[in-house]
């Protein structure tokens, strides 16, 4: 297949299909990359699976960075992936509450009350997945009240008011600023999220894109700043 | 009942065409689902309990919303349509603004009015305990708001053609107001009601927007069969054709059936 350009009107626009965990970074890392390369990135937000599933039927993505394995493996199922995915940042939880606490909730213990408005999302989502796997270590059953379709969906719940408590990744809380409070998870019960990213398109500057957010330092200290890990 | 209009004399060649274009448009995208529905599974989907549960809850969470509808609609709509008041196209305007709104400003719209921290729903929550975000009444009050406009479209017209001469007969000959609105109006703009009724209907179970955003999205409490396609179109592509397979069928077979039935509008 001859190498065609990326999508959009331009020949140096290119489309990154990211989770909805790095809406903010992303923003950030893009600028960088634009600014270093002249390169322009159009990203598009949504979750990992929702995402998967747009490139595997067709989406005019560039490249894919989801907040899991699982998710990248369905996208490299369906023999999308130009290269082997790389993990660039890892992630692990908190739970998000209204600004200052109100309700005093301090353990995943507290989490069990029925009185308390619980929102996560799916175990096809990766959040809702990495949820279950916390919350079965710790030995804690939980009554959700809405699976949203992805993490911002939780934040922005709590954020509002509407909804008392939720389980997010740490950068989620940090990205929200005053508009909520986070309560550390324990470490013994915590789980780390990798955040692979691939490109799904054979051209230069998607495989561009891949590298820097890999390998470069500034891709590194953006990511540091909101809050993701370093890859071991 | 049904009356044929023959058109005598040849149509437009550009006509025939650009209807055919018209029809195909909406003929294709349902060829294209159902030639990828499972067929040999259907039943096996069909009878998943999450599916019933959500086509029971649909099913009743968008007759209560088409109820409603017509209950505040039809006095709207009359309203609209025969009383002068002041800011009356505002209102027509707002009434039918929730139809072009993008479904999650709508839902985040509700939350801001009808939520637990709301303008209103603070109150609600506060006084009477009711909290509306998460819960099936919570459905029907988004089902409710992008339903409801359609109605008042349908009515609203009918009202303003029919012939206020009948009322002011009726009047005269000493009818109370009340008995001139449900014995003279309500049955003049019957045809107008039952395709309103209809419409808000299958508008409401259609709706996904607003209902994921302010009501959520939990299996028996608020997952209606548009979000439980949503979340099987995540994990079980074939299902999710399925249920979107059901939620076309309930609706084209109302659609079909009451078509004749009801809707011949006098010419």
């Amino acid at each position: 297949m001859v190498a065609c350009g990326p999508s959009g009107s331009g020949t140096d626009t290119l489309t990154v299909f990211a989770t909805s965990s790095l809406t903010e970074a992303f923003e950030r890392l893009a600028q960088a990359f634009e600014s270093e390369t002249g390169i322009a990135v159009e990203s598009s937000f949504a979750s990992s699976s929702d995402l998967a599933k747009q490139i595997v039927e067709g989406a005019p993505a560039d490249v894919f960075a989801s907040a899991d394995n699982a998710n990248m493996n369905i996208v490299a199922e369906s023999g999308l992936l130009v290269d082997e995915p790389r993990v660039f940042a890892t992630n692990s939880l908190a739970i998000v509450v209204a600004p200052g606490n109100p309700l005093g909730i301090s353990t995943v213990d507290d989490l069990t009350d029925p009185d308390l408005v619980l929102v996560t999302c799916d175990e096809s989502v990766p959040i809702g997945r990495y949820t279950a796997e916390m919350l079965g270590r710790a030995g804690v059953v939980v009554s959700p009240d809405s699976y949203e379709e992805n993490v911002k969906g939780i934040v922005n719940k709590v954020a509002l008011g509407e909804a008392d408590v939720g389980i997010v990744y740490v950068t989620d809380v940090l990205a929200a600023g005053d508009s909520v409070t986070g309560v550390a998870v324990p470490d013994e019960y915590d789980v780390v999220a990798t955040y692979p990213i691939a490109a799904t398109r054979d051209s230069g500057a998607a495989r561009r894109f891949v590298e820097f957010v890999s390998d470069s330092e500034v891709a590194r200290d953006i990511l540091a700043d909101f809050g993701f890990g370093a890859p071991e | 009942m049904s009356r044929d209009v023959r058109v005598t004399g040849r149509t437009p060649v550009v006509i025939v065409v650009l209807a055919s274009v018209a029809a195909l448009f909406f003929v294709l995208p349902f060829a294209g689902l159902m030639w990828r529905v499972p067929w040999s599974n259907l039943f096996d989907v069909l009878g998943d309990e999450d599916v019933i549960r959500a086509l029971s809850l649909s099913l009743r969470t968008s007759i209560v919303a088409a109820i409603l509808a017509a209950l505040l609609g039809v006095p709207l709509a009359w309203a609209l349509a025969r009383t002068r008041f002041p800011g009356r196209r505002f209102l027509r305007a707002v009434a039918t603004l929730s139809m072009v709104l993008p479904p999650v400003v709508g839902g985040v719209a509700l939350f801001f009015s009808f939520g637990r921290r709301g303008l209103f729903g603070q109150w609600l929550h506060e006084w009477f305990g009711i909290t509306l975000p998460f819960s099936t009444a919570g459905v029907i009050v988004a089902q409710l708001f992008v339903a409801m406009p359609f109605l008042v479209l349908a009515v609203e017209p009918a009202f303003r053609q029919s012939d206020p001469r009948y009322e002011d007969a009726a009047r005269s000959l000493g009818g109370s107001s009340w008995f001139v609105f449900t014995r003279v109006s309500l049955p003049a703009v019957r045809p107008a009601l039952a395709s309103g009724l209809l419409l808000a209907w299958a508008r409401a179970l259609g709706e996904f927007g607003a209902t994921i955003t302010f009501a959520g999205n939990l299996p028996g409490r608020t997952q209606t069969l548009p979000l439980a396609t949503y979340v099987a179109l995540e994990t079980e592509p074939t299902e999710a054709l399925v249920i979107s397979l059901l939620t076309i069928g309930i609706s084209f077979t109302m659609l079909l059936g009451l078509r004749d039935r009801w809707l011949e509008v006098d010419r």
